[in-house]
């Protein structure tokens, strides 16, 4: 299948940032293993005129500045890991995480617009930036709330081991 | 013969911003478009836009179309539909036939030319075939029409509207199977190309389509891998399994009304070819006659909205509708947006074909 093909030449060329890239920007910072709270994870290192991100967060801990160009920087003290930004960024290049949520089992919050929505307690299939198949994941909620504007939220843990791979689910097949 | 201040032609983002804008300073505004439903463009983009708050980000296009028209009507915009423009004479007269049945000529102190752009196409054997559209035919399809032109599909350029279009025709069920870039590196945002990439969506850099192929539609697509001489390389086709091909190579300024109306042209590669010569007020070679959106060069709904803006406000400060000293404050805003969304890596180079463009005088 065309679709597992393990490229990882980079943003430019497979679509996706691959971790040299993203580690290369002061943007993307994974929080520590013993962070307590949520964190919001951004990956655009672009540079792109936009600034969503800043507007919306009620803490103030994302700054881009006058500058719509600047890059988003999250101040990880300011963060509570409310996840307003994850649905307000119109790229959909947010996501919460969390390395130990219990015991081995990391917790991610990431923006999903397709249908069918997964449901609390559903069993997905994790997926890294490639779109490949990592692992198992369950669906803790799905936050559909009206400021989101039909972008819904996954919460969903997964396998600590695969901490910083998984980034998304797999599109749940349609009726 | 009818009378109007200022005539706008293209109710789309750009055009409808500029009607609003000329309106709110006083003029009386007539807004044409050829379309039975105003919006343009707008009311397919199911994405949220990019930008700052004052660029209205973070709201979905659809949305954004729904306010400007909501404006529009409190301002008691006078607006024709289904009203086609054949022809502008004496720099001002306008002639329009209004439902394919009435010819109507109207005397326009201003006109707003904001007529937008069409889909670039790609010919290769098989082109011809059901199943091969534009992007935005696609796009049109699922979002307006809520149709799904195919299952499986091979999306011919990695620029914002191809991975977007991508995205969507995804959100409409169907599978978008690879999309193909003849450049060495993909052209769009990365954070659009990396939210169909997570979805699955193979991205082929130095690859373009040779062939479709089928009876009587799209049964398959042949890609193969070109080198940098943009040459097919023997010996790296690849048979899809699709049944559309959705072309996404860039757009072409719409411009055979602003043209045949005597405005002076300029060839702007960058911006998709032949456009209008404009000053930064956005007017062109002949003092009556404005544009603005992608007729003046192809960007993206954001610019459009702020260069109509610069255009209706231009236009009623010629007609001596704003003082002085609030066009100033107000022209200086819209310029300042405008630079913003021209910024940065992706927006620096149509800063400067645009730059490049006000940089010779004519008129």
């Amino acid at each position: 299948m065309e679709h597992t093909t393990s490229d990882d030449k980079g943003l430019k060329v497979s679509g996706a940032p691959n971790l040299a890239e993203l580690h290369a920007s002061p943007c993307y910072q994974l929080p520590a293993e013993d962070r307590r709270a949520l964190a919001a994870v951004i990956e655009c290192i672009e540079g792109i005129p936009c600034n969503p991100c800043e507007t919306a967060c009620p803490q103030h801990a994302i700054i881009v500045g006058d500058e719509i160009t600047n890059l988003p920087i999250v101040d990880l003290d300011k963060c509570n890991g409310c996840g307003i930004c994850v649905a307000a960024c119109p790229g959909l290049a947010i996501y919460l995480k969390k390395h130990t949520f219990k015991e081995n089992l990391a917790y991610i919050a990431f923006p999903y617009e397709y249908v069918p929505l997964p449901v609390e307690g559903q069993t997905i299939r994790m997926v890294d930036r490639l779109g490949q198949d990592v692992c198992d994941g369950t669906v803790l909620r799905v936050v559909k709330i009206k400021k989101n504007d039909r972008t819904a939220v996954v919460h969903a843990t997964y396998p600590n081991g695969y901490y910083e791979q998984v980034v998304n689910m797999q599109r749940l097949a349609t009726d | 013969m009818e009378e109007r201040e200022v005539v706008v032609i293209g109710a789309g983002p750009a055009g409808l911003s500029a009607a609003l804008e000329a309106a709110r300073s006083g003029a009386h505004v007539l807004l044409v478009d050829e379309n039975s439903k105003p919006g343009g463009q707008l009311f397919k983009q199911i994405h949220k836009f990019f930008g700052s708050r004052d660029h209205r980000a973070g709201v979905r296009g659809i949305d954004i179309g729904t306010q400007l028209l909501e404006e529009a009507d409190a301002l008691k915009i006078e607006v024709w539909l289904d009203a086609e423009v054949c022809g502008i004479f004496n720099q001002r007269d306008v002639w329009i036939v209004r439902n394919k049945e009435k010819s109507v000529n109207v005397r326009a102190q201003r006109i707003i030319i904001a007529t937008g752009a069409v889909e670039n196409s790609v010919n290769f054997p098989g082109w011809s075939l059901p199943g091969v559209m534009g992007a935005g035919a696609a796009q049109t399809m699922i979002n307006l029409h809520r149709v799904l032109p195919g299952f499986k599909v091979l999306m011919v350029g990695s620029g914002n509207v191809g991975v977007i279009v991508s995205y969507q025709l995804l959100q409409a069920g169907a599978d978008v199977k690879a999309i193909v870039e003849a450049a060495p590196r993909l052209g769009g945002y990365g954070v659009h190309t990396a939210k169909v990439r997570r979805a699955g969506v193979p991205f082929h850099t130095s690859h373009t389509v040779l062939e479709a192929r089928g009876t009587d539609h799209v049964e398959s697509a042949t890609i193969v891998q070109i080198d940098d001489k943009w040459q097919p390389i023997p010996g790296t086709e690849k048979v899809l399994d699709v049944d559309t091909i959705c072309i996404a190579a860039g757009l072409t300024p719409l411009v055979e009304l602003a043209f045949a109306a005597g405005c002076e042209p300029l060839y702007s590669p960058l911006l998709g070819g032949m456009v209008p010569w404009h000053d930064a007020s956005m007017r062109t070679s002949i003092p009556s006659i404005y544009i603005a959106g992608d007729i003046s060069g192809v960007e993206e709904a954001s610019t459009a909205m702020e260069e109509g803006r610069m255009a209706g406000l231009s236009a009623a400060h010629s007609l001596g509708y704003v003082a002085e000293q609030v066009y100033e404050v107000g022209f200086k805003a819209a310029e300042q947006r405008m630079l913003a969304l021209r910024s940065g890596l992706f927006g620096q180079k149509r800063r400067d074909a645009k730059a490049a463009i006000m940089a010779q005088t004519r008129g």
